[in-house]
């Protein structure tokens, strides 16, 4: 088993990227985008900036004036897209199987699938699929704003990418470019386009939770839910060899999705471990002049053993539900100063919440307040996710059972409270426009999408308020606003496994080995742990593990076990027998059925003999046959060992010549050869 | 090793399904369901050949319900409240959510009739907090020997097929199933299976029929004809399931044909179904699911309440009033109203009970009926019967059975003279044996069984190395046909046939091991002798 982490993402939106060999297949876990990339483009410029920007390029002597970074220093030309770079090196055609463990792990795919040569089987389950292909066209969508301004792409190759203009580039931008170690120039990729994502959609094979689906009759495959984002799943895979688990980044607790399913993941012999969340949760949030939320994974000391979940789920609750409150409190504060609120956040399960802990709060402050959200697929995405109970949380559920809608924007939408428009310039919004507003859009990154032009709108009035997904660098994000007179609040929410609770739950889960990143390597320690090994895995380096079974399992039908004919060798105690029947690999075990087939079924003289053949033995057998026959002990000389010859006579002529391994017959007559051959074969140890 | 089968009901009849299976030292109860024709003590399963002593706990290890349908759920309650059972319900997602509607809905009809209750409110609550939710196609292992999984059967929203494993044995109970799709469900689908047995319902075990689109056409042209005469159209009908078929079949009519007459939905349950379904619609059919975003096809946009008042109102309008066959209620009270004018037309869809002013409608022509000693009405509407069924054929059946194979059948939920006419036919048409045992009989049949070994690498790999044999195909008769039969025809046949020779060895106290022939000198230490 060989297994290689390509990349180890980043935050929420860009999860790990791993390749693993595995009984001979290759499985490559997620296919993500790195979207943070966007910030080293500009938005689209207003007409001021393009002016701005033409005079700059008509300066000519642009300089590389380190970390004096302005808007004008960001890249003015059609985005393109970062993808995981390691995943280049690998021939796509040669991909076995592709497993897809949330929504944000498809966002790159369609690169994958519209490659030639791509044959790889892909599962992902059901809803994250329909949610992928919904962020996927909100994308492509958004993205098809800068086509429209930049008009087409005169060359394949980017002036950005050159290496004289990246010469010049501030090293912040350089290092979104260029990695840390200024070799992932080559991830750079142009957008693909919605008939990629359609092409991409068609090739999946979608799963539920639990379900077994099998790739190539060898491996079992299956997917747990982890509670991070709806549809999003830990995997579990099963082959003769042996079973692995692929623990993703997993969520205890969660207000929409179904939750970390941990029980199911128990007992597997090995153990991936790629739940990176904690690396960045330990860095420090540079609070700024951003009125940032201060999170702190202050959990108590756990015990897992007595799965005190209520707790400790309620714990976790808790604590996000108190961050969700404050936030509504710092909405409401706004717009009962006039000023509105705009929320770019893609996380679902924060937009949900938030929803409907500000439609509430709104309401209890009797404030008529508009609440809009503007994207090309909220309409869809909002009924989307009221029809698939089956993977919510159990609150959630229980709503199906008392026959109230799942999410509370059924009912708003009804009650005209929150207004879906596909676009910034749609009819409905233009005639229905209210100030202060409550604006739920995306995209994140604050360089695509509708944010960008009501960023611009309220980015100089102080009243209105800005709030912020968890991004590393809120700093660069602002940078084409500046100056940002507008309050900024970033809140975090954790989407993984916390520290402390490593440890427990590996314990909790008991495999015998654990591939574990060298990252955290730190930050946990499993020096006392006894009941498992762990290797631990760097990026870019492949890991081999041993396989756990140098055999694997064969199931015998009981019927074709009956017909056994046992042989028992006098020495060893060993029983043994010859197989006849047909083998069927299937749900990757090995079966061995009653074969009904006369045709192959004619081979009856043994296999392999062993043993001396003891001449003394012999020719008491040839003369029950009625042969006669004489013994002559010859010494060979080469290989200095006794041979011994029998001559036959009557009523066959032969010369048969036995040795310590090997005996021959020599005879003109074939008939005469079989008959010698099979009282040979009676005095020998035959299987 | 064997399976254990005890019929406690729905054995050669249709009604109070329940089949106890023990496979493999675990008891398995698939469906608990009531019989609707009986009043009695018959009504309920007879639970105390399940447990002599009544301790259920024990005696089972978990029950699965099919469906939401009262005679495959009706006696659960019963069962798990008053009976005292304790242990794990399996049933999907839409079954969970609309079996208490059903449940709700009898127990109020019992209390009107005024009979003795056999479960309260709180009940059918506390019953349906026992049951654990579950999707398609996902494996609950129950516990550690026992697997179930769901397959999508048709028939009603939720209904499921289940597939049990337990060790070696493998089994299938189908419940009620529809092999054709219809205009809300999809139709059933299952893997292939390698099953010791498999216990289908046999409903129509004898009929086959024909395409439901002329039934569809005829059902809508008899509708239009009498709205377009200024005719009030009454369907008796369940609320759930027929009624929103046949709505989503009359809505899309009427925008087709841009109609303007109001239908009407007479209980607030059927209202209150639609909610379910519109949260249910990944477990309809791929047409309904595809339009989700647009438009629902639960959200109906012609569909109207239905007030007592408008009864006599003039006008033509379409009404579904509950309960079904006129057996009373709403229907029945509607039907008084409008039966005399002959302008009128009632549309009975499905199966209507003995007994029921349905039945007499459905069986000849009267033209006075007796709904009871002191009313008679006069019949003068039109009647229109709707034969929809959302229950496999008897080619259903058999194309199940030939796509699975398993090593026996049984039927259930059918009657008798039918079983037996489809029993005959899968043992001598497929060659499987076939049971229809009768209520509170057990069958049992024998289960497949493994020998666990372990097989090394040297004998998987060499089962891997191709053998190839090649024919050259005789191209002979392919001369007289065309150019572009011949090119059809290969030249040569490729056949590849695999063989490697294996030895099991057996050492004491030790596992079995297959190993291929080289390797077993290794393991005896002796060395090759050949000939």
């Amino acid at each position: 088993m060989k297994f290689t982490c390509l990349s180890k993402g980043s935050g929420f939106h860009f999860p790990p990227c791993h390749m693993l060999n595995f009984c001979g297949i290759r499985i490559l876990f997620d296919c993500p985008l790195d979207l943070s990339g966007l910030m080293a483009f500009s938005p689209i410029p207003t007409s001021l900036d393009a002016l701005l920007f033409e005079e700059s390029n008509n300066n000519e002597k642009r300089h590389k004036i380190e970390d004096l970074l302005d808007a004008k220093s960001l890249i003015f030309a059609e985005p393109w897209y970062k993808t995981v770079n390691n995943l280049h090196l690998w021939n796509a055609s040669l991909i076995d199987v592709i497993l897809i463990s949330s929504p944000m792990g498809i966002m790159g795919l369609p690169f994958l699938t519209r490659r030639k040569g791509f044959s790889a089987k892909i599962y992902v389950t059901e809803a994250s699929a329909r949610l992928g292909q919904l962020m996927m066209e909100d994308l492509v969508s958004m993205h098809a704003e800068f086509r429209q301004f930049y008009g087409p792409e005169e060359s394949n190759f980017p002036p950005w990418l050159r290496q004289e203009e990246l010469e010049i580039l501030p090293s912040v931008l350089k290092d979104i470019l260029l990695g840390k170690d200024g070799v992932e120039s080559g991830g750079w990729t142009p957008m693909y386009s919605a008939a990629d994502v359609k092409d991409c959609i068609l090739k999946i094979d979608t799963v539920n939770y639990a379900q077994e689906v099998c790739y190539n009759g060898t491996l079992v495959i299956k997917a747990f839910s982890c509670g991070v984002e709806i549809g999003s799943c830990n995997w579990i895979l099963d082959g003769p060899k042996g079973d692995i688990a692929y623990l993703s980044s997993s969520c205890f607790f969660s207000a929409h999705t179904m939750t970390f399913d941990y029980r199911s993941l128990q007992g597997t012999s090995s153990l991936i471990y790629s739940d990176f969340s904690s690396l960045s949760d330990a860095q420090d949030i540079e609070d700024g002049d951003n009125n940032s939320d201060p999170t702190s994974d202050t959990l108590l000391p756990l015990s897992f053993q007595d799965l005190d979940e209520s707790s400790l789920n309620s714990d976790e609750n808790l604590e996000e539900k108190e961050k969700l409150v404050f936030i509504c409190s710092c909405a409401i504060e706004c717009v009962k100063d006039g000023g509105s609120v705009l929320i770019p956040i893609n996380r679902l399960g924060t937009i949900l919440q938030l929803l409907e802990e500000m439609t509430t709060s709104l309401e209890a402050s009797a404030m008529e307040v508009p609440i809009y959200i503007i994207s090309s697929v909220a309409e869809e995405l909002l009924a989307l996710l009221n029809i698939i109970p089956e993977w919510l949380c159990k609150q959630r559920q229980e709503r199906l059972f008392a026959g109230e809608p799942l999410f509370a924007h059924v009912k708003l939408l009804k009650e005209k409270k929150i207004h879906v428009v596909p676009n910034i310039h749609s009819h409905q919004l233009l005639t229905n426009w209210q100030e202060p507003c409550v604006v739920f859009c995306p995209h994140w990154s604050l360089r695509i999408g509708p944010v960008v032009h009501l960023l611009r709108r309220w980015c100089g009035d102080p009243k209105s308020l800005l709030i912020l997904e968890d991004i590393v660098n809120p700093e660069l994000a602002l940078l084409p606003f500046k100056p940002v007179a507008m309050k900024v609040l970033q809140c975090l929410f954790p989407s993984g496994i916390g520290l402390q609770k490593v440890q427990p739950l590996l314990k909790t889960l008991q495999p015998k080995t654990v591939m574990f990143p060298e990252d955290l390597r730190l930050k946990t320690s499993f020096s006392c742990e006894k009941s498992f090994s762990v290797s631990y895995y760097t990026e870019a380096e492949p890991l081999k593990v041993s396989c756990q079974k140098d055999s694997s399992e064969l199931k015998i039908a009981a019927d074709l076990a009956s017909q056994f004919y046992w042989k028992t060798f006098k020495k060893e105690g060993i029983n043994v027998t010859r197989l006849k029947g047909n083998l069927l690999m299937e749900n990757g075990r090995h079966h061995l059925l009653l074969d009904n087939n006369k045709k192959t079924s004619e081979s009856n003289s043994s296999l392999v003999r062993c043993g001396l053949a003891d001449y003394n033995k012999f020719l008491p057998a040839l003369s029950e046959m009625g042969i006669n026959a004489s013994i002559e002990l010859v010494k060979d000389d080469v290989e200095s060992q006794n041979v011994c010859l029998v001559h036959t006579k009557e009523p066959y002529k032969a010369l048969i010549e036995i040795g310590n391994t090997s005996t021959v017959i020599t005879t003109a007559d074939a008939n005469v050869a079989s008959i010698l051959y099979k009282a040979i074969d009676n005095i020998l140890d035959g299987v | 090793m064997a399976i254990e089968t005890l019929v406690l009901g729905a054995g050669q009849e249709v009604g109070k399904s329940c089949v106890v299976v023990n496979i493999n030292g675990k008891r398995i109860m698939f469906d608990c369901g009531m019989h609707m024709g009986y009043t009695d003590h018959r009504r309920f399963p007879d639970f105390s050949l399940i447990s002599p002593s009544g301790n259920f706990n024990d005696a089972l290890s978990c029950i699965i319900i099919t469906h939401f349908h009262l005679d495959h759920v009706g006696a659960l309650v019963y069962f798990t409240e008053v009976c005292g059972y304790r242990g794990p319900v399996y049933m999907t997602y839409p079954t969970k959510a609309l079996s208490p509607l059903m449940l709700e809905d009898f127990r109020k009809m019992v209390d009107r009739r005024g009979e003795e209750e056999q479960f309260t409110s709180e009940h059918i609550a506390e019953c349906m907090k026992k049951v654990i939710a579950v999707d398609l196609k996902q494996t609950v292992q129950v516990d550690e020997d026992l697997q179930i999984r769901a397959y999508y059967a048709g028939h009603v929203i939720g209904a499921a097929m289940f597939y049990v494993k337990v060790g070696d044995a493998e089994m299938v109970y189908t419940g009620d199933y529809n092999m054709t799709p219809d205009r809300h469900l999809g139709a059933a689908q299952i893997d292939r299976l390698r099953l010791d047995l498999l216990i289908t319902e046999s409903t129509y075990a004898t009929t086959i029929r024909d395409s439901k689109y002329a039934r569809e056409r005829e059902f809508l042209k008899a509708v239009h004809k009498c709205v377009s005469g200024g005719g009030k159209v009454l369907i008796p009908t369940f609320a759930l399931g027929r009624a929103q078929e046949l709505c989503i079949l009359l809505d899309d009519y009427w925008e087709r044909m841009n109609l303007k007459v109001p239908i009407y939905f007479s209980s607030g349950l059927t209202i209150q179904a639609n909610m379910y379904y519109k949260m249910l619609i990944s477990w309809t059919s791929q047409k309904i699911k595809d339009t989700y975003s647009t438009h629902s096809a639960f959200d109906f946009k012609n569909v109207h309440k239905f007030d007592k008042s408008i009864i006599d109102a003039p006008g033509p309008c379409v009404l579904f009033a509950t309960p079904g066959m006129i057996r009373g209620g709403l229907s029945l009270e509607v039907f008084k109203h409008w039966a005399p004018s002959e302008k009128n037309l009632v549309t009975l869809p499905g199966y209507c009970v003995v007994g029921t002013v349905g039945h007499k409608l459905t069986s000849g022509k009267p033209t006075k009926i007796d709904t009871d000693p002191d009313t008679q009405i006069d019949v003068r509407c039109q009647i229109h019967q709707l034969a929809f069924s959302p229950h496999t054929d008897s080619k259903g059946i058999m194309d199940l059975v030939k796509f699975l194979s398993p090593k026996h059948v049984m039927l259930v939920h059918g009657e008798k003279p039918k079983m037996a006419s489809l029993k005959e036919r899968i043992h001598s048409e497929l060659g499987i044996p076939c049971y229809t045992p009768a209520n509170n009989e057990t069958v049992s049949i024998p289960s497949t069984h493994y020998v666990n070994a372990e097989a090394s690498d040297t004998f998987i790999r060499n089962c891997l190395n191709p053998n190839f044999t090649f024919q050259k195909c005789n191209s002979v008769d392919t001369c007289n046909s065309t150019l572009i039969d011949r090119n059809l025809t290969p030249e040569l046949q490729v056949e590849d046939e695999r063989v490697v020779d294996g030895v099991l060895v057996m050492e004491n106290n030790k596992k079995a091991k297959i190993v291929q022939r080289d390797e077993l000198l290794l393991m005896l230490d002796e060395k090759k002798h050949e000939v």
